[in-house]
């Protein structure tokens, strides 16, 4: 990698948290510029070039159109790095994703939704269900959340240009629930996602703000193994239970699907 | 003079989401001028059904991240309206405190890093870190101001856990309220300096005129953002459970997203249209503000957006540090750090609006007896403002005809960034006719 690398950030399908979250270290940002050369940035930024070698991509792939653009983006970039639950694991987005998709567009556009049928509306397509990258292409590494934390952010982007191996931590958010002396969720009556959710970059903040862990940072590598067992006996749950229910994040992830072929667009 | 123009497909960036605009001229003739939206739907509208009312504004908040406590507090307006739920008056002070949190960072947002280099002529606010180092460190303090108001509310900058049907899962305590006082206080020296210096940029705002139809909240005892009811300033007030008719959601041939009236082909919403329907309201600082600038209502300039956003800062401080006193005074009544409101679920249907960064945010959920989600809507900011932006578009363009191309692009750009507009808040799109190039004169 050149000594100020040039990176360059991509948005898809997604609230575009991931992107503010990196305006949001604020005087961070500014010592960032220092070491890395920002080409493309279009939440902050007018100019955009296609010479990177560090590729952001945040937001899911839910079209023929951001099919192509991710494509391109590969291809562009040595290094693609995935930001953000909507790219990580479809987040949020995959939950139409066990839905049927007639009844989708029909809950949002009523009569209107035949323009998914009409050749003449381009934009007016979308795949049935909506997809992380690595579905698609090779993904180097991701940093999960909705939104991502912007410490982590900064510490993968400081270990890639050290040249060490920023890959994800993985163990359950239990344990950061421990470190931040939490009470545990099913102490209190409720069903927490984080047992079997990867830890190690959010503080279990979602606990430690007095809701539950919703799951956002995707499940560890083998919710069989690497599941955080001591809460699972003590309140005597499975994790075949935590998988299925009161998943909004995990709906790709529960079942992915690597499509060889482009999915069928309906359009 | 005359000429073929031709703009098209050019991405307008530093908007969030994506937006086109598409201009075709001959001979000096106007043809076709659109503002088109391009972004794949999410269906937000389906995702919410089938799952359970407590679930309803986690998901909804992920339609925009830079209003997503808005997002999330319209989405329990209309559940707590839908489920009978109350949320008490401390409740309704600190939810006030998010939403002015999330504006002034949304504002310092959009008018520093976004309409600012615009202004300076650079094109994008990292290379006026070297030029202008003083004035952006100005900006992210304030920025930073904005999130530190959500982090201490709300609990994280974007996303923010804490606010939960009926009321909160965490409140601050006493200290935490102080801190964020006395940093209120200490921002004055930061948002003079931001008005001085669009003060002496803001010969560049293009002066243009179109006199249009403005839709907000109104309330009698405030500048209204989380309470109130809608108002027009063609025929003043509306009613909210008939938000439909305020809306009218309607199909337009040559756009992708569906336009809203009223009473006109279009109007406005957003921090122009508060300040132009709401103005006796305002906190006397940011009168102050308005009146350097020589904002009056009715002002119906759209790039005096910008200055409005400015004056609604100055309000928002002045007005956040009365909502602290005011809690320090009567006392933080405690609560404990797992709260959570007891609710007994029942069967019905709840709106909710709230004003956004962007302007007026409707939310409408129908939930069944066991609290489960049937059907949602929501009506976002931006696509209230299409229409608007469409017709001064119009208006505009024949009257630089003769300048060169990029000097129209740029000041249309300037136009649809005037608007803040949060595309990827917009969630309906409809058909987009595109249109050739003619360009036959060449
Ligand atoms: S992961 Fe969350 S924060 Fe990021 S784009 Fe998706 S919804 Fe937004
Ligand atoms: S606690 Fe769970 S839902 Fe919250 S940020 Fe961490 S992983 Fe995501």
């Amino acid at each position: 990698m050149s000594a100020k690398p040039k990176v360059a950030f991509f948005d898809f399908a997604g609230c575009e948290g991931d992107q503010l979250e990196i305006i949001n270290l604020e005087d961070r940002l500014l010592d960032l510029v220092e070491v890395v050369d920002i080409v493309s940035f279009r939440e902050a930024m007018s100019e955009h070039s296609d010479d990177y070698e560090i590729a952001f991509v945040e937001g899911s792939i839910t079209t023929q159109h951001d099919l192509e653009r991710l494509e391109k983006v590969r291809s562009n970039a040595d290094i693609l790095i995935a930001i953000g639950a909507c790219a990580t694991i479809a987040g949020v987005n995959a939950i139409r994703n066990d839905q049927d998709f007639e009844k989708v567009k029909e809950r949002v556009y009523g009569e209107d939704a035949e323009l998914f049928d009409d050749p003449d509306a381009e934009l007016f397509e979308a795949f049935e269900k909506a997809y992380p990258a690595q579905a698609f292409v090779d993904v180097e590494y991701q940093v999960p959340g909705c939104p991502i934390d912007g410490d982590e952010f900064i510490q993968m982007i400081t270990l890639l240009l050290e040249g060490g191996d920023p890959s994800l931590p993985n163990h359950a958010v239990c344990v950061d629930c421990k470190i931040e002396e939490n009470t545990c969720t099913f102490e209190r009556g409720e069903t927490c996602l984080g047992p079997i959710t990867r830890g190690g970059g959010c503080d279990a903040t979602c606990v430690t703000q007095g809701a539950r862990c919703w799951g956002c940072r995707g499940m560890v590598d083998n919710p069989d193994d690497d599941v955080y067992e001591e809460v699972l006996q003590e309140y005597d749950v499975t994790t075949e239970q935590l998988v299925n229910e009161f998943t909004l994040y995990w709906s790709w992830e529960r079942n992915p699907e690597y499509p060889a072929e482009p999915p069928e667009v309906q359009q | 003079m005359s000429q073929d123009i031709s703009i098209e497909g050019d991405l307008v960036t530093r908007v969030e989401g994506h937006g086109e605009v598409l201009v075709n001229a001959t001979n000096g003739e106007l043809e076709e001028c659109e503002w088109q939206v391009v972004e794949s739907p999410r269906f937000f509208e389906s995702m919410v059904v089938g799952r359970s009312w407590d679930e309803t504004h986690h998901i909804v908040s992920r339609i925009c991240a830079i209003c997503s406590a808005t997002h999330t507090m319209t989405a329990l307006k209309a559940i707590e309206d839908g489920l009978n739920i109350d949320v008490s008056r401390q409740d309704r002070k600190l939810r006030k405190l998010v939403l002015a949190g999330e504006t002034i960072q949304s504002h310092v947002l959009h008018l520093g890093y976004l309409a600012l280099p615009d202004l300076a002529g650079k094109k994008s606010v990292i290379p006026m870190a070297d030029t202008h180092e003083e004035e952006v460190k100005t900006v992210i303090r304030l920025h930073e101001l904005g999130n530190d108001m959500l982090r201490t509310f709300e609990g994280r900058a974007s996303h923010g856990q804490r606010t939960i049907p009926g009321g909160f899962t965490q409140i601050p305590d006493e200290s935490e309220l102080k801190e964020i006082e006395t940093a209120l206080e200490n921002s004055w020296d930061d948002v003079e300096a931001v008005v001085d210096l669009i003060l002496s940029l803001a010969e560049q705002l293009p002066d243009f005129t179109r006199e249009t139809e403005f839709i907000s909240l109104t309330h009698p005892d405030e500048y209204a953002l989380y309470d109130g009811v809608p108002y027009s300033s063609d025929t003043g007030e509306l009613d909210l459970d008939n938000y439909e008719d305020i809306v009218n959601e309607h199909v337009v041939e040559q756009s992708t997203a569906k336009f809203t009236k009223h009473n006109r082909k279009s109007y406005m919403v957003g921090a122009l249209a508060r300040v132009n329907n709401n103005y006796d309201q305002l906190s006397p600082k940011a009168k102050e503000v308005a009146e350097s600038f020589g904002l009056e209502p009715v002002c119906h300039q759209p790039f005096m957006n910008n200055v409005a956003q400015l004056v609604e800062t100055a309000h928002l401080i002045e007005n956040s540090l009365d909502l602290i006193d005011e809690l320090l005074e009567a006392g933080l009544e405690e609560q404990s750090d797992y709260h959570k409101p007891d609710v007994d679920v029942t069967a019905g249907r709840g709106i909710g609006a709230t004003e956004a960064p962007r302007g007026i945010l409707f939310h409408d959920y129908t939930f069944d007896e066991d609290g489960i989600a049937e059907r949602g809507n929501c009506v976002i900011p931006t696509n209230q403002n299409h229409a608007n932006i469409q017709h001064d578009m119009e208006k505009m363009v024949p009257t630089m005809i003769d300048q060169p191309q990029d000097q129209i692009q740029h000041t249309l750009e300037m136009l649809v960034r005037a608007y803040d507009p949060c595309i990827s808040c917009s969630t309906h799109y409809l058909d987009i006719e595109f249109v050739e190039n003619e360009n036959e004169g060449e």
